[in-house]
């Protein structure tokens, strides 16, 4: 049973593509999210935020606001205490700004009452004092000397001394020598791109209930990716043991990264905690866009050389990420993955983080490398068009593959990379004619993925069926997923399965549903658990039978003699063994904890035919298609969904969406109406190519996917829209104005 | 002796080295070495690294077992979304 590593096998289950087990609930609405949760006698939360971009708080004056009839609470940054750890006190002050209001929508007070509209009036009566200090948006102009600074004294201590104090964090990656390796080239191409910060834009915006009682227990109902972490925040803002605070996570509508980091959820609970009632907060989508999320932004310099039969010889990029008005390291994302598709004797990254006074950046599908990565794929296919060169054959000759020394340090062992661009090189897609003013782009992709913290329980009910009980909330179909390879362990059919997902004080700690990790990790948990009952089920047979528990063994859902020796009887049932589980030594589950490892890195590459008027500058995407190495794909579906949702999202962050700053400082375009995410109408059918290559760090070869398929669209949406205009596009996204103004330039 | 990577910014913290050698037989070993002979390198380590053995990237794993011939690159912490 100790099969923890890929054992190839033919799969009667996993691989098909059963009915969502949570279909039903969401199309009839039924489905619980997080603004659906009420408790009674709740009270309505709403957050007073700052209109300045940055400015010292004076003063804040809550007694008109507290006197309103129907308020029941006001608190501020006094009610909260000062961590003395410094990414708690980070998170803290996102979520209620303590000296200074960092950013145009910055948490300063909130308050709860009896109704929401005597919350909001409640607001208008808290006057607050603002020093109004000067604010920078832009990374560039952040790092200069002289710019206002956003917070002192935060740089780490790998930061060259004489920086701006707004530059926090430094790192370099790399192998080789640079000069040597520009030396050998035939033709060097350095270009400077930036990209704007763009949101997770999740449908779903973030809400909670929290309930704290007088004796000092709370509940928190919430729309989250980590119920567990959530648990962790709040209870150390709130000064809570962690078994004191429950946190249940409800259905979620989207979190692409943008829900692993607490928000107003701590401001909730200490609402409730002053006024004795349960508190509801619920961002508006203005809030959501002001003052959660989203992306770093960026800026960068990429340098490479090539010779004129597509050789790469070196490669450099320089990368300055903001990443808010907090310290973060995103770039360490973006540094590593940079060159990651290519097997280079030299190359090296450079990378930078930078506050500006924007929103605390948060996570979204493999942090940091979609843009780096855009940056290199771009000067790829420059080079590519400089020598008229095919870019999928100049990708495959410079592909990184098993034994090459990634540009991050480890010596990869055996990936997809390879197989992904011969598909793509192969599909018809590639070969397909383009018409006037289209173009064709092409770009790799790559994520690392990782395991986690997971913990999962499964239950053997007495009419045969089984329960798994797994602590990540189901963001991307993981339910089915985990039900799939329960049922292909078991031997039993996915519909006697059903699996939940547990609050914080029913199950072992679970990290967050982050990393491309849950089919990977909670499927590991979820395939040992079933060994573990599996392991049980024979034992109780071979009591049943008078044998020794190692002379049965488990077949097709059965426990079954293991061999002529062992005795003759006929197989027994999983039903047949949990209906006289009682007579035979008690209830039957199996359990499994891990920190998994072994996830294995993720390579996609992407293929992207765009129309462009020149007439307005919009851009069309006319087809598209995804090449991604998922390892074992467990349901299909959800594996076509994840890469179609990536470039969808890639492709938005491409040509449209981006924060814009006005020059006071504030967001100009929080709402979806002047923050254009892609719809349905905009895009054409998103074609999924699957390559089915095991990881051999899982027992079934299953490899995240959930993140790699946004790394390529930047970059491949970018080149296809450069070859259709003729001129290169280094800023994104490529909204019709800038467009046509670098048609305008090229003339 | 285990051979250790470090990544370009931490190598001013060891004396200008790329590689280092510390006698370590598993992860945790490896880090309290690392912390004990180059000190400039404990406040990255207590932020969090990820460590890559033989190009197998772990997050968190004390008592991984390293081979002496063993690649170890030690890199960032993973994050994800």
């Amino acid at each position: 049973m100790a099969l923890d590593s890929y054992q190839k096998r033919t799969f009667k289950q996993v691989g098909t593509r059963p009915n969502r087990p949570d279909g039903v609930d969401k199309v009839t609405g039924r489905a619980m999210y997080g603004a659906d949760a009420t408790a009674p006698g709740m009270l309505h939360a709403k957050v007073l935020r700052s209109p300045h971009a940055h400015a010292r708080i004076v003063s804040i004056d809550t007694a008109a606001a507290e006197a309103l009839p129907g308020v029941k609470a006001v608190v501020t940054a006094a009610d909260f205490g000062v961590p003395e750890d410094a990414f708690l006190r980070d998170v803290q002050d996102h979520c209620m700004a303590r000296e200074k209001a960092l950013y145009d929508g910055h948490a300063v007070a909130a308050v709860a009452a009896t109704t929401l509209a005597a919350a909001k009036a409640a607001l208008k009566l808290i006057k607050v004092q603002y020093e109004v200090l000067p604010h920078v948006t832009d990374a560039d102009e952040a790092m200069k000397p002289g710019a206002p600074v956003v917070q002192a004294g935060r740089a780490y201590e790998n930061v060259p001394a004489g920086m701006s104090e707004n530059v926090t964090h430094h790192c370099e990656f790399g192998h080789g020598d640079l000069d040597a390796g520009f030396a050998k080239a035939d033709h060097i191409i350095e270009r400077h791109f930036k990209t704007a910060a763009t949101h997770q834009g999740y449908i779903e915006p973030n809400a909670c209930l929290a309930s704290v009682t007088s004796d000092g227990k709370a509940e928190l109902w919430v729309c989250t990716q980590g119920q567990f972490f959530y648990r962790t925040l709040c209870a150390a803002i709130l000064g809570m043991e962690a078994s004191q605070l429950r946190v249940t996570a409800s259905e979620i509508g989207g979190g692409f990264g943008g829900k692993t980091m607490v928000y107003m959820e701590p401001v909730a609970l200490a609402l409730s905690r002053k006024a004795g009632r349960p508190v509801k907060l619920v961002l508006t989508r203005d809030e959501v866009f002001r003052a959660t999320g989203p992306t770093v932004s960026s800026s960068m310099d990429v340098k490479i050389g090539m010779t004129k039969d597509g050789r790469i010889t070196a490669g450099q990029a320089v990368l300055r990420y903001s990443g808010g008005a907090f310290p973060n390291t995103t770039v360490d994302m973006g540094a590593q993955a940079a060159f990651a598709a290519y097997d280079l004797d030299a190359v090296r990254t450079f990378g930078w983080n930078v506050m500006t006074n924007r929103p605390k950046e948060s996570a979204y599908r493999a942090p940091g490398a979609p843009l780096s990565i855009y940056g290199v794929e771009s000067v790829v296919d420059e080079l590519c068009q400089h020598f008229g060169l095919d870019p999928l054959k100049v990708r495959l000759l410079n592909a990184a593959t098993e034994g090459t020394k990634s540009s991050y340090g480890p010596t990869f062992p055996a990936i997809g990379l390879k197989a992904t661009l011969e598909a793509a090189l192969a599909h018809p897609h590639y070969s397909a004619p383009l018409g006037t003013n289209q173009g064709r782009g092409v770009s790799c992709g790559f994520w690392f993925n990782f395991g986690g913290n997971t913990c999962v329980s499964l239950s053997v009910n007495t009419d045969g069926t089984v329960g798994v009980t797994e602590g990540n909330p189901d963001i991307g179909g993981s339910r089915a997923s985990i039900s799939l390879m329960a049922a292909e362990e078991l031997g039993i059919p996915y519909e006697k399965i059903r699996t939940i997902v547990a609050d914080t004080s029913s199950l072992g700690y679970n990290d967050v549903t982050d990393g491309s990790r849950v089919t990977f990790a909670v499927g590991l948990a979820t395939i040992k658990a079933a060994r573990d009952a599996i392991r049980k089920m024979c034992s109780r047979a071979a009591k049943i039978w008078g044998i020794d528990e190692e002379a049965v063994e488990w077949v097709d859902g059965a426990a079954v003699p293991a061999g002529p020796n062992a005795g003759k009887f006929p197989p027994m049932t999983l039903a047949e063994i949990a209906a006289v589980s009682a007579e035979t030594g008690g209830p039957i589950s199996g359990h499994y904890e891990v920190n998994a490892d072994g996830a294995g890195v993720s390579f996609g590459v992407h293929l992207c035919d765009i129309e462009v008027d020149p007439e307005t500058g919009a851009s069309k995407v006319l087809r598209y298609t995804v090449f991604q190495d998922a390892g074992k794909a467990v349901h299909p579906s959800y594996v076509e969904g994840q890469m179609q949702g990536g470039a969808v999202q890639g492709i938005g962050w491409a040509l449209n969406e981006e924060y814009i700053y006005g020059a006071d400082g504030k967001l100009q375009n929080p709402g979806f109406l002047d923050y254009r995410i892609p719809v349905s109408s905009d895009l054409p059918m998103i074609d999924t190519v699957i390559l089915e290559i095991p990881n051999p760090g899982h027992p079934y070869g299953v490899r995240g996917v959930g993140e790699t398929g946004i790394v390529p669209p930047l970059a491949a949406t970018a080149n296809a829209v450069s070859r259709a205009v003729g001129v290169r596009m280094t800023e994104l996204p490529m909204s019709p104005p800038k467009l046509l103004k670098a048609l305008e330039a090229k003339g | 002796m285990v051979k250790v990577l470090l990544w370009g910014t931490l190598r001013s913290a060891a004396d200008g080295q790329a590689e280092v050698e510390v006698a370590a037989r598993t992860f945790k070993e490896l880090l309290d070495e690392l912390v004990a002979r180059y000190p400039g390198l404990e406040p990255q380590i207590r932020r969090g690294v990820s460590l890559a053995l033989d190009g197998k990237i772990y997050r968190e794993a004390w008592f991984t077992e390293i081979g002496p011939d063993s690649e170890v690159v030690l890199m960032p912490y993973m994050t994800g979304g």
